[in-house]
């Protein structure tokens, strides 16, 4: 602990969170990768999206949602479900197929002071709608010298389901998170999509929020706090889901359960990982990673999308900025394999990481096996 | 007038040189549907039917905007009068016909034009308008003639090399300053970059303006854009974003947001006859109709899009015509007209916010400079063809001359207000040359809400750099 505090922090803001890890890293961790508090109650993603959408709705009468199915149809992966009946069709809009439409009039009513959240079935339609969300959200403070906010939140699925081919199973944290002006979300639990959704909600600067249609009927336990009305997660905070200290491992979204049992697998061979839960793509938490890595001195990125210019060059790239003398060994990435998603069901699987090819990637790093490289 | 319509392309003309293909078509339908008695070749009539046809289908169309989309039970098929068939279909009923008619392409007529001042600046017998005061008709023509002179102005100042670019709005001042006077401070305005006017009707001084196209510290925009985007929250003008017919879709969501408060105001929007193009245009009519948006589209149909004119834009009779399809209440008026223009915004006001619907409006005119200080469209239009509209059909020339014959101006206050503007914009050019441009720091902010800390880093780094390599930096940059 003293290791880090004397290192050197990168700008005005960082030590307190700094000393917040620190005091997070004393709770007990469980020997089962998910317990990290003493409630007994379990939710889903689905209903933590749900109950995160119908508080804030009924907090603060401006916000309002939108979005192909999400009324009657009670949302086109049910997490809008009960919410047309409650608020009524002035507050949960049903619109018409026009991605582009709907979110250049989600844009203009934040412009004018509504808070409006979007939801696109998944985000691969996001990119009939990217004008709007890069030149009409992402860059308006900015050009219009904060005249014009964007308090809006983009939402819907992200990255591969199960089975639905390559238009529908792009990743776009990396396209996202490299522009500013936009904040980009991945939460992972059901507490990470209750807070960060409250927190996108509340923010007033336009957020991309990914969520993963695989993760939304999983069930997590979440605490009494995370269930209270007030609960939000900072935004540009990285969670440490299970301490270690042998090698870091960093994850966003669905990536983060099978970092999770990567780590299981590792325990059992005398590896101790370190998983990083993202949860914010932009602003990165580059201090929770860098602490980390100075004491593992290893690290592996996990991410779903593609490998050129994604989440873990990024990372990478921060890590040899600030930590270069720290890394042991080369940074390990693994990436979806570089070509649009193939349907059948076994070339899916392997264009998708895995649980082994995390425990592999780890293993190199701690020079327990022979790099990639050379074994080429 | 022949040199307009010769060169931008007559519809009917168009209807005539492809009847001969659609005659050939007429043979093979006539050869498959012999079982019908009543054989009216479908297409032949259907230029003197169209409208009759269009007519009947629309009376007999019932339009229910709140009912669920949810299956209703089968009802038995009943006939109207004239024993023709008549079903529920999603959407609500039709009546139906043994003739297999097609609706034309377009009508035999094109879609009038309101009009209130003859060439002359008389009033039109018979025409209705809103009656003006004298203070505010004279307040209207003066800022017409600022608009122009400023534009004339700044657009010298870019040739000269002072300013980086500009756009003018030469031949579109009737629509830019008559539309603005019809509204209230508080309606909402996103324009697309051709409308200064707005801003300056509402008290955006000269010196506001050429500070921004010089990107000086006095910018309110604090220099981050370049020439013409101005944009301003106290008087409700939203910045202008260069990308083309985005502002269409967000007009929809601002005026949204003002029904949800039911504020007693709209949203007004202005784009061209190109900006009618881009699929937003479609989305925003479409979305604006469907949720009863109180926002004024106002299309600038000035016969070109850059090089691309609406011959070669669309095929439709303009853009008024497009509003019924979308189920948007629409007119046509002369852009060169500034009360038919103040007219009918100020009546289309009235039942956006009243009726909760939007409106559309399309202000025929002409684009007499060029597209922007980039273009010059001597390249793809014949010359004559400028001049003919900038001298004889110059809307403020047209203006003035309704003005004076009410009494209200002499040629003493032309020359006056003409020497009196072009001396204060020509101040207001060289003031905003001498200004500081923006300080340092206006490089991060507004990036996000609060200023994150890698941007702070960022201008951290980037300071400490300057003051060890003073000489590879910019002098005028203020730290």
């Amino acid at each position: 602990m003293l290791g880090i505090i004397r290192q050197k922090v990168g700008s005005a803001g960082f030590p307190a969170s700094i000393v917040g890890q620190a005091l997070q890293r004393v709770r007990p961790t469980a020997f089962a990768s998910r317990n990290y508090s003493t409630a007994a109650k379990e939710m889903t993603v689905r209903d933590a999206l749900n109950s995160a959408l119908d508080e804030e709705m009924s907090a603060d009468p401006k916000v309002f949602l939108m979005g192909e199915e999400v009324g009657e149809y009670q949302g086109a992966y049910k997490i809008s479900k009960g919410l047309l009946e409650k608020y009524g069709p002035e507050r949960v809009l049903d619109t018409p197929i026009t991605e582009a439409g709907f979110a250049g009039i989600g844009v203009g009513a934040a412009y004018y002071g509504l808070r409006p959240v979007v939801e696109f079935m998944t985000f691969n339609f996001s990119m009939q709608a990217i004008d709007h969300i890069i030149n009409s959200a992402a860059k308006s403070n900015y050009m219009s010298a904060g005249q014009l906010s964007v308090p809006i939140v983009f939402r819907g699925p992200n990255g591969a389901a199960a089975g639905v081919g390559a238009q529908h199973s792009q990743c776009y944290a990396a396209w996202y998170g490299s522009c500013p002006g936009l904040k980009v979300l991945a939460p992972y639990s059901s507490e990470d999509a209750r807070g960060l959704l409250k927190a996108a909600i509340r923010d007033p600067d336009p957020v991309v929020f990914l969520e993963n249609e695989l993760l939304y009927g999983e069930s997590f336990p979440v605490s009494a706090e995370a269930l209270d009305s007030s609960f939000v997660l900072p935004i540009g905070k990285a969670k440490i889901e299970r301490e270690g200290k042998d090698v870091t491992i960093t994850a966003f979204s669905k990536m983060v359960g099978y970092a999770l049992k990567a780590a299981d697998i590792l325990a059992k061979e005398g590896i101790s990982a370190e998983i990083i839960n993202l949860r914010s793509i932009r602003p990165l938490d580059r201090s929770t990673i860098n602490a980390s890595v100075w004491k593992t001195n290893r690290l592996v990125t996990v991410e779903e999308g593609f490998p050129q210019h994604g989440v873990g060059a990024e990372i990478c790239m921060s890590v040899i900025e600030e930590s270069f003398g720290y890394l042991d060994a080369p940074v390990e990435r693994i990436a979806g394999a570089d070509v649009p998603m193939p349907y059948a069901a076994n070339l899916e699987r392997m264009a998708v990481p895995q649980v082994e090819d995390i425990v592999r990637a780890a293993k190199r790093a701690c020079y327990r096996s022979v790099p990639m490289a050379a074994a080429a | 007038m022949a040199v307009w319509f010769t060169r931008s392309g007559n519809v009917a003309r168009h209807l005539k040189r492809n009847m001969g293909f659609l005659g050939k078509l007429n043979h093979s339908f006539l050869g498959f549907h012999q079982r019908n008695s009543s054989l009216v070749s479908p297409i032949d009539e259907s230029y003197r039917n169209a409208v009759v046809v269009l007519n009947n289908a629309m009376a007999l169309f019932s339009v229910r905007c709140s009912e669920s989309t949810l299956a209703e039970a089968q009802r038995d098929s009943r006939y109207d009068e004239h024993e023709n068939q008549i079903l529920d279909f999603p959407g609500g009923q039709v009546t139906f016909t043994s003739e297999m008619r097609f609706i034309s392409e377009s009508p035999e007529k094109r879609t009038k034009c309101y009009q209130v001042l003859d060439d002359n600046g008389r009033p039109i017998l018979g025409t209705s308008f809103q009656p003006l005061s004298k203070e505010f008709a004279v307040r209207m023509y003066s800022n017409m003639v600022t608009l122009q002179t400023m534009d004339t102005i700044f657009y010298e100042a870019q040739r000269q090399g002072r300013i980086s670019f500009y756009v003018t709005s030469n031949g579109e001042e009737a629509i830019n300053i008559a539309s603005a006077a019809a509204l209230t401070f508080d309606d909402v305005v996103l324009p697309q970059y051709r409308e200064p006017g707005v801003l300056l009707w509402r008290g955006f001084t000269l010196q506001e303006f050429a500070n921004q196209c010089f990107g000086n510290k006095g910018d309110n925009g604090k220099g981050r854009q370049m020439p013409i985007h101005y944009g301003s929250k106290k008087l409700n003008y939203f910045t202008v974003s260069s990308t083309i017919a985005t502002q269409l879709p967000q007009a929809v969501g601002a005026a949204y947001s003002l029904k949800m408060d039911s504020k007693d105001a709209c949203v007004i929007t202005y784009f061209g006859d190109g900006g009618t193009s881009e699929g937003d245009f479609h989305a925003a009519l479409n979305f604006a109709a469907v949720m009863g948006a109180p926002v004024i589209f106002i299309c600038r149909n000035n016969g070109w899009a850059i090089s691309t004119p609406t011959s070669e834009q669309f095929r439709s009779d303009g853009i008024v015509v497009r509003g019924q399809a979308y189920g948007v209440r629409s007119i046509r008026v002369d852009g060169n007209d500034a009360l038919a223009v103040y007219t009918a915004v100020q009546t289309a006001r009235e039942m956006a916010i009243s009726e909760h619907r939007p409106i559309l409006i399309e202000a025929l005119t002409y684009r007499v400079g060029h597209h922007s200080t980039s273009d010059d469209s001597t390249k793809y239009r014949p010359v004559d063809e400028i001049e003919h509209w900038r001298m004889a059909r110059d809307p403020v020339t047209r203006f003035r001359k309704w003005v004076e014959w009410n009494g209200w101006w002499s040629d003493e206050d032309e020359s006056e207000l003409r020497s009196s503007a072009r001396k204060q914009i020509l101040h207001a050019i060289q003031v905003a040359e001498k200004v500081e441009k923006p300080p340092l720091s206006d490089l991060f902010t507004d990036v996000y809400d609060h200023l994150p800390s890698n941007l702070l880093e960022q201008e951290r780094l980037l300071r400490e750099t300057i003051k060890r390599h003073p000489q590879d930096y910019p002098p005028e940059v203020p730290m």
